[in-house]
């Protein structure tokens, strides 16, 4: 009965979705509260019985009911309880459950909370939001049906794809659909201005917080991804520009350009024609990302649920979706009102910079990504577009952006001073340039373009920091009043350093690893030793151990540095037997920021075993900055503050002030 | 029953949901429209925000002063174009949405559901198969069910015995060698057992006696020199090895020892006639002929071909074997791959050079099948 009752929620859900897309368009063509108001609790509606589908799913998946083709397929019933439940997204179907329960999530929060929206606003944006659900309902029932049934079921699974049986499963997919599909209420908030044909300060009100949270899941999503597929593929590599990955990146600068947009359009009522594209973009790149996984036309480490014969009706409700949002744009954007206006140098004119910027680098991925395929479609021929295309094409356009980042905080609106902020940054200007000459004095080996780098980032880092000092007046003012001044910060200042912050420590870390990565490739046989990095790895030997659902073989490494013992690392290999297939399970030794790793080959006959180990300098940083980022955006979301940007005054003196 | 029953109190929640905004509208709705937050709300707001600001020293004074100016200009123009939220009640398109909500979501839902759903189907959670009793259940479920057992209690011997049979009978030759391995690690030496593990290591090998099955083999030999599996086999050993006289020989005591009731007696007096005779074909086993019987040409030719590469795969690994080459050369020959036979030849040449005695061998039985030089 559960399989049942979950699967006719799922239907009534569609047939809500569906009424919900148009009765409230009635209602706002006719200016009916009540017609208006059914896609409030339609949207409500249509939440509790997506939610309810999705638990009858996990409740069949926990209960190993193998009559579920779907639980037969990726599920066994020796696995441990919390695989069984990650299970449930961790192949096609289930995920786009998950993606649609997201989906009705949001649309319900909007209904629930929307109080203070413009009734006819909330009525557009919640039917878009059901249009979008509409056709993902319709994709799941009739291409990709979780609750279809075996009328003769077997006694035990085919267990889920051993890759996916990690911790990892748990947090990356809901991270990354949060944030992507996240990104479709500030795509609903878009359409419905184009629609209405106007878009006022309610509107930005409401989109910069929704795009905001979207952003913290996505950034969490991604370097959650990356550490995943660093820890268990065993390669050690921890972004391979595949285009699984480019799906997520590219969401994620448009969704940053957005953010930054968004916050004008609400402090400034300016960049208005910049918010509504960018909105329409990044969900459009979402969608993109779902097309790319979900279709199979990629084959790649995350291939592990794709079906072709899916990929025409993801295809059609993309080119719908896309292209009747960009048609609706240009139809439509030359009505709305222009807003505010503002002096090429400010910071209005620095966040155009960043959104141009980022918008191209989003660019070089999209061609990076498309182009393989296109040239596949066409031509018959299979080429890969890896890490060279995109350090040329990617690298220096961060490289700039990364240098404009300390300024935009330090220009005012309207009218900034670029030479005052200029002024301001110097003594972070001359601390990344002492590390510049200390890294190069320092490191020997590696690309010269590394110290460079990482002066970079240390600009970046003391760039934030500068502009806290500025504003709490540190040195000019007695530290008392300083501190005090620091606690009635507003918390989207600490926010916005703290996400700035975190983009300079992620590139520390990204610089270290790449440069000065060392290695160790060879066999070991037992009581062999290997040195890496001043560490000496003793092998004690090898063991075998018995897994719930797998047989595993564990060597023991013993890690001391200078003859003094540290730790013992236990990495392994894991045969699963239901799906005839192994994985690595890498051992990870963390010192501080760096990271000592070792995943293990195949044994030869000779009873020695191929080991890869690592030390990786620093690698830590690439995930604590993309945290710090994230836990900036939680730091300005929770500031619930109004955002209002006070202009400088026209005639008001330039206020220089002296280097520090 | 109890599933229409939840099938229709859903349905019926669902159609409230649509229902109830409609029939609340009248007596709400101002209150509604005043509660909505409307951009001169917003501006308001942004005033008061910037006030507090003030207050509490984050701008200056002047900074204030430009930004109240700029918010008075927008609220102004806001309060001009507000649009005016008369509320005006529509009841004719009320009343449609109604019969929508009705009869077009019921519709929608049992058109889309029945061709989908499988309403007469119950849940199968597997605490309760487990207990279910008399449930027919299929051999492979059977197997599945021991191989869990097994999986939590490897070191029943008992289960491995009884498991390992059953998986060669399946097909799955090499799960029943490891399962035969398991039942002599568990179980203790056997010829018996020996003999067994020998048999699917040759089946996994698709009928070649390989290295390992003849080393099982004679391990069963010399546990019990009378064991007739191990001696048949190794009879087969010698044969596909082209030691035809060994073969006759191992068989013809063989019969000689068994009962004359056993059932093999037959399988084994075949065997013997076959090396009686001498074809040039690579010898087969009598199940693989009483196959070949029931084939077309091509089959047949497809499945001596996948005997040769077997061969000449197992030759490669290991060339001391000049028989082998012997054969695969002759093999070669009689398909009239000349080239082959004659890569064959090299490589055997290459495989022996440094055994003067094995060189002489082959070069002694190349002459017998006329091909040297």
């Amino acid at each position: 009965m559960i399989a049942e009752s979950g699967h006719y929620a799922l239907v009534l859900a569609l047939a809500l979705a569906l009424i919900q897309s148009f009765v409230p368009l009635i209602g706002a063509w006719l200016r009916d509260p009540a017609l208006m108001n059914v896609a409030r609790s339609t949207a409500l509606a249509q939440m509790l019985f997506v939610g309810a589908s999705f638990v009858a799913l996990v409740a069949l998946h926990v209960t190993s009911d193998f009559s579920v083709a779907n639980v037969y397929e990726n599920s066994h019933s020796m696995k441990p309880l919390i695989y069984k439940i990650t299970g449930v997204w961790g192949n096609h179907e289930g995920s786009m459950l998950l993606w649609v329960s997201i989906l009705a999530l949001f649309g319900g929060l909007v209904a629930a909370f929307g109080n203070n929206l413009p009734l006819s606003l909330r009525a557009h944006v919640l039917a878009v939001q059901a249009w979008v659900a509409s056709a993902f309902y319709l994709f799941i029932l009739i291409t990709s049906n979780p609750f279809l049934r075996i009328a003769n079921p077997p006694i035990e699974g085919r267990d889920l794809n051993p890759v996916l049986q990690d911790i990892g499963l748990a947090v990356h997919p809901p991270m990354l659909y949060l944030g992507y599909v996240g990104f479709s209420i500030s795509f609903s908030f878009a359409i419905a201005a184009l629609i209405e044909g106007r878009i006022d300060a309610a509107w930005a009100r409401w989109v910069r917080p929704w795009t905001l949270v979207a952003w913290i899941f996505l950034t969490l999503g991604i370097a959650m991804g990356s550490y995943w597929a660093y820890y268990e593929l065993g390669w050690g590599g921890w972004w391979f520009w595949d285009p699984v990955e480019n799906a997520s990146l590219m969401p994620w600068l448009a969704g940053t350009a957005l953010l930054h947009s968004a916050l004008v359009m609400e402090k400034r009522n300016a960049l208005k024609v910049w918010t509504i594209l960018l909105s329409i973009l990044t969900f459009s790149l979402s969608l993109l990302g779902t097309f790319l996984v979900r279709s199979g036309v990629l084959t790649s480490v995350h291939a592990f649920a794709s079906d072709p014969t899916r990929g025409v009706f993801i295809l059609l409700i993309l080119c719908v979706f896309i292209g009747g949002s960009l048609s609706l744009y240009a139809a439509r954007v030359s009505s709305l009102k222009q807003g505010g206006l503002f002096a090429p140098i400010s910071r209005e004119g620095a966040l155009v910079l960043n959104n141009l910027f980022l918008t191209t680098a989003c660019a070089t991925v999209l061609v990076g990504t498309l182009y393989p395929l296109g040239l596949e479609v066409l031509t018959g021929e299979k080429i890969s577009v890896g890490a060279p295309f995109f350090n040329l094409t990617f690298g220096p356009l961060f490289v700039p952006l990364l240098i404009a980042v300390p300024f935009g905080p330090m220009l005012a609106w309207k009218r900034g001073d670029l030479l005052g902020a200029a002024q301001r940054l110097l003594a972070a200007g001359i601390v990344a340039l002492l590390a510049l000459a200390l890294v190069w004095a320092w490191a020997h080996g590696g690309s010269a373009l590394a110290p460079p780098a990482i002066a970079l980032a240390v600009f970046v880092i003391l760039g934030s920091v500068t502009d806290l000092v500025e504003r709490v007046g540190l040195f000019r003012a007695p530290f008392g009043t300083a501190m005090r001044r620091a606690r009635g910060l507003p918390r989207s200042v600490w926010g916005t350093a703290f996400a700035h912050a975190g983009l300079g420590i992620a590139l520390i870390g990204i610089v270290c690893e790449t440069t000065w990565n060392s290695e160790y490739i060879g066999t070991m046989k037992p009581d062999d030793v290997a040195h890496v990095a001043g560490y000496e790895l003793k092998l004690d030997g090898l063991f075998q151990r018995q897994g719930p659902n797998f047989r595993e073989m564990i060597a023991r490494f013993e890690v001391g540095r200078d003859g003094e013992s540290l730790s013992v690392m236990t990495p392994s290999k894991r045969s699963f037997t239901t799906r005839g297939s192994s994985t690595t399970e890498a051992a990870l030794l963390t010192r501080g920021a760096s990271q000592l790793y070792i995943s293990l080959g195949d044994v030869t006959n000779e009873g020695a075993i191929a080991v890869r180990i690592y030390h990786k300098p620093l690698v830590l940083l690439i995930w604590w900055g993309p945290v710090l980022m994230a836990f900036g955006g939680l730091l300005s979301l929770s500031d619930r503050r109004l955002r209002v940007g006070a202009p400088k005054p026209a005639r008001a003196q330039p206020r220089l002030q002296p280097a520090e | 029953m109890t599933l229409w029953f939840v099938f229709a109190l859903m349905t019926v929640a669902a159609i409230f949901a649509v229902l109830w905004p409609l029939g609340r509208a009248g007596r709400a709705q101002g209150q509604d429209t005043e509660n909505q937050g409307s951009e001169v709300a917003v501006y308001k707001d942004q005033l008061a925000e910037i006030e507090r600001d003030l207050a509490a020293g984050l701008i200056a004074a002047p900074e204030a002063e430009a930004a109240r100016i700029e918010i008075g200009r927008r609220l102004l123009a806001a309060a001009d174009s507000q649009p005016a939220l008369d509320g005006r009640a529509s009841l004719k398109w009320r009343r449609a949405a109604a019969v929508l909500a009705l009869v077009g979501l019921p519709l929608v839902a049992i058109l889309v559901y029945v061709p989908l759903g499988s309403p007469r189907l119950h849940d199968f959670p597997l605490a309760q198969r487990d207990r279910a009793p008399g449930m027919q259940q299929s051999l492979e479920n059977m197997v599945v069910q021991v191989e869990q057992h097994l999986e939590k209690n490897p070191t029943d011997g008992r289960g491995w015995n009884v498991l390992a049979p059953v998986l060669e009978r399946l097909g799955r030759y090499d799960d029943a060698v490891r399962a035969y391995r398991n039942s002599l690690t568990y179980n203790g030496e056997s010829a018996e057992r020996r003999s067994d593990l020998g048999e699917a290591l040759l089946a996994a090998a698709g009928g070649v006696v390989t290295a390992d099955a003849k080393a099982e083999f004679e391990r069963a030999h010399a546990l019990d020199a009378q064991e007739p599996k191990a001696n048949y086999f190794l009879g087969l050993a010698a044969e596909q090895d082209g030691r035809k006289d060994d073969a006759a020989a191992i068989w013809r005591g063989v019969l000689a020892k068994a009962p004359p009731d056993a059932p093999w007696r037959a399988l084994v007096q075949s065997s013997l006639a076959r090396v009686g005779g001498g074809s040039a074909a690579p010898a087969l086993s009598d199940d693989t002929i009483a196959a070949a019987k029931d084939m077309s040409e091509g089959d047949r030719g497809a499945m001596i071909r996948g005997m040769v590469d077997r061969l000449a795969n197992r030759l490669k690994q290991n060339g001391d074997d000049v028989d082998g080459w012997l054969r695969l050369v002759r093999a070669y020959v009689v398909m009239g791959e000349r080239d082959k036979a004659r890569g064959a030849l090299s490589d055997a040449r290459e495989a022996v050079a440094n055994d003067a005695e094995r060189l002489r061998q082959l070069n002694e039985g190349l002459k017998n099948l006329g091909l040297d030089g």
